[in-house]
């Protein structure tokens, strides 16, 4: 059997139901071998396009996500998804065609190091040398992709070894003596970790991407209801613990509620559960939560007391850890009334400083209006996804996720183009939901081509794009930070997305009333297909609540 | 019997401010580390590119084969007083190709460098140089007309100080190996 043809088989009893891909040059004995291999592959119109794909796919559906593209510049324009999935820690498998080995290293035609240059950006990559290691390398990068912390796996075939017969024999056995990643917490730190919670006068939970990853949102939900917990969630993480709930703080961070971000100031314990105290969530890192111990939950003990210094480090599996704390907790019988005066505190933050905004006076749509009109209009029920910008914060802000795996955003990378993709990635894996992608019209122009792509797969996927004519971001930075010179953020000539949208056979409606927003997403969400939606809103809103760069959370303003 | 929840101290009560935050970022020491990895292509390219992208400066460096053709071990010097060692070490182990690191105390291991010096040895210098090579325990391993190349096998520190004494002689050009360690005991390092 040629090893594509194992390749294929692999993919298959690794439970694959769908690729996502672009073919070339070095990968056509590959897709020669998905001619037959009934495996669905979704053709997209750039490679980026296939990896944010596969990474709305895994996103939305837990699964491992899979692209493929060919050498040189197919794997070059793979780099960004690469490198997204390895900051969002999204468990796709990523294989590229090379050049035939006797061109290696001669600069052939599309040759370029795939290996060399994603070394830094993927979880593991391995460079296929002999046609009968390649069942054996793909099942080792499903496992590497999706276990422990999971992120993107690389594995690279030389064109010639590809076709190359090799003696097939199923297996899925793993054996891979560096890898093995700490699931189970330690019981011992984890009765001090109960203990401490039961101790402290002013906890705050602190939740992050783990536990969408680790599916633990349940566990989640009994720890905060094990006492009164306030809980927070990081961008990554909204929706795994229901927004609509009395113990939610909002998002911390950046652009988080004073209520997180007071409440992480001045706690005396925070829980982390799967987070990673970056810097958009810290700010100023020696002001960051001056008065609280950290009990800090992560499957990649590299994260624990990386950033910040870890008083009850615990190794494992979210789920795995959560679960064994609230029984820990419970048996603990703390008395819950020692809560009563921080909860008081927080209250008087969540009342004195909500989320709010200053509505237009006329049918001016605002833009956190808008994702306000979004949540009604798909009952709060849709799976979002964005692209990076005011857009996004103010979807994290206003949409309030009930449930995790519903927001697919690119977050610790910041990529502008992940929006379509990840939205077709997302209706592919869940056909049955209403998915949304809410764009910035400054973002929606990168990767706009994978609207052919949701056309070909006949994918229901409504693109809401957030129209204020700017880089709306970079123009707030300019103007709350460098004088208002506005450099380079006005985006004039951006194109007329009504006839853009049917120029890829989609519908195109424009919005521009407030008083009928509702009701025309509807209309939109229940026209059948793609449809892409020019929603005109206040050109020069800003982003607020925010903390800036650099200083810490009680210096918020706006 | 232990049972569950009566491990030691697990009863005290608990009081929050009495927490202590994991070890110290900083050990202030050299580090020699004993990495065994998996010999196969790159990842020798993998160690010195997460040193590299996470601002980790390699100090010694020394890789070679093992007992067991399958692994090779690289042995590393980084400065603790520059780096947070034990997220150094906990940044490796996340290497897939990475089997085992084992950051060697000193006392614990023995550590050994191979150095090669080529010095000028003319006239009456020659002598001068010869008896130093003695009291380190070198060899002469080639002999020009006017130069000597000695070979010094030591701790780095013995290195650094027969540096130190030949540099007045002119010391033309040095090579060192930078250095390798195995932990003392019966146990593997």
């Amino acid at each position: 059997m040629r090893a594509v043809d194992a390749l294929m088989e692999c993919l298959k009893a690794e439970g694959v139901e769908v690729v996502f891909g672009l073919p070339g040059g070095a990968s056509l004995p590959t897709y020669d071998a998905f001619y037959d291999a009934g495996i669905r592959h979704v053709l997209v119109r750039h490679e980026a396009g296939g990896g944010h794909a596969a990474e709305g796919y895994a996103k939305a559906t837990g699964k491992v996500g899979v692209c493929f593209g060919t050498s040189g510049p197919g794997a070059t324009n793979l780099v960004t998804p690469i490198c997204d999935a390895m900051m969002d820690s999204v468990p796709v498998v990523f294989i590229t065609g090379q050049v035939r080995t006797d061109l290696l290293g001669t600069d052939g035609f599309q040759e370029c190091d795939t290996i060399g240059i994603t070394m830094p950006i993927v979880k593991h990559s391995f460079m296929i040398q002999d046609p009968q290691d390649l069942p054996k390398t793909v099942h080792e990068a499903f496992h590497i992709a999706g276990s422990g912390r999971p992120g993107p796996v690389l594995i690279d075939i030389p064109v010639d070894l590809s076709k190359a017969d090799i003696d097939y024999q199923p297996t899925e056995k793993v054996t891979l003596p560096g890898y093995s990643p700490t699931t189970d917490g330690n019981q011992k730190q984890i009765r001090l970790a109960a203990k401490a919670l039961a101790n402290a006068k002013r906890p705050v939970i602190y939740a992050g991407g783990g536990v969408v990853n680790a599916n633990a949102s349940e566990e989640l939900i009994s720890l905060v209801r094990a006492d009164r917990f306030p809980v927070t969630c990081t961008l990554m993480a909204l929706g795994a613990y229901p927004a609509d709930d009395d113990q939610w703080l909002g998002m911390l961070g950046m652009h988080g509620t004073r209520a997180a971000n007071y409440a992480m100031d001045e706690a005396d314990l925070i829980l982390c559960a799967g987070a990673r105290f970056d810097d958009r969530i810290t700010g100023k890192l020696s002001e960051f939560a001056p008065h609280a111990k950290f009990i800090h939950i992560d499957i990649d003990p590299a994260e624990i007391s990386k950033n910040v210094p870890a008083h009850i480090p615990i190794v494992g599996d979210a789920k795995n850890i959560l679960s064994r704390l609230v029984v820990e907790y419970r048996s603990l019988e703390a008395d819950s009334s020692r809560l009563d005066e921080w909860l008081g505190r927080i209250e008087g933050w969540k009342e004195k400083y909500p989320l709010a905004y200053e509505d237009s006076k006329d049918s001016e749509i605002k833009p956190q209006y808008m994702i306000l009109a979004l949540h009604e209009a798909t009952n709060g029920e849709a799976i979002v996804t964005s692209y990076v910008g005011q857009h996004q914060m103010w979807t994290a802000q206003y949409y309030g996720f009930p449930k995790p795996r519903r927001w697919s955003n690119s977050g610790g990378l910041g990529t502008m183009g992940f929006g379509p993709p990840s939205a077709l990635g997302a209706a592919i894996g869940c056909p049955d939901q209403t998915v949304v992608v809410v764009a910035g019209d400054g973002s929606v122009q990168m990767n706009i081509q994978e609207l052919a792509t949701c056309m070909q797969e006949g994918v229901n996927v409504k693109v809401f794009i957030m129209n204020n004519g700017y880089l709306g971001m970079v123009r707030q930075w300019q103007e709350l930070f460098w004088e208002n010179r506005l450099s380079a953020v006005d985006l004039e000539g951006r194109p007329d997305w009504v006839k853009l949208a049917e120029a890829y056979g989609a519908t195109g409606m424009q919005f521009t009333a407030k008083e009928t927003l509702v009701d025309d997403m509807r209309r939109a969400i229940e026209t059948p297909g793609t449809v892409v939606v020019d929603v005109r809103v206040t050109r020069d809103e800003n982003t607020y609540p925010m903390i800036p760069a650099g200083e810490p959370a009680r210096n918020m303003v706006g | 019997m232990a049972m569950a929840g009566t491990d030691q101290g697990m009863n005290e009560p608990l009081a929050i401010e009495d927490l202590e935050a994991e070890v110290g970022l900083r050990t202030g020491r050299t580090h020699v580390l004993a990495i065994l990895v998996e010999n196969k292509p790159g990842v020798l390219t993998r160690i010195a590119g997460l040193f590299a992208r996470r601002g980790y400066n390699i100090e010694t460096l020394a890789v070679g084969p093992t007992d067991d053709p399958g692994y090779s071990r690289i042995t590393l010097t980084v400065d603790g007083a520059r780096h947070p060692i034990d997220q150094v070490t906990k940044q490796l182990h996340k290497l897939v190709n990475v089997l085992k690191i084992r950051d060697l105390e000193p006392g614990e291991a023995v550590q050994r460098e191979l150095a090669l010096f080529k010095i000028e040895a003319d006239g009456a210098k020659r002598a001068e140089l010869l008896q130093m090579v003695s009291i380190f325990r070198g060899n002469v391993v080639d002999v020009g007309p006017n130069t000597l190349v000695v070979e010094i096998i030591g701790t780095n520190e013995k290195i650094e100080a027969f540096e130190e004494m030949v540099r007045p002689l002119g010391l033309v050009e040095m090579a060192r190996t930078g250095e390798i360690a195995m932990s003392r005991g019966r146990d593997a390092t």
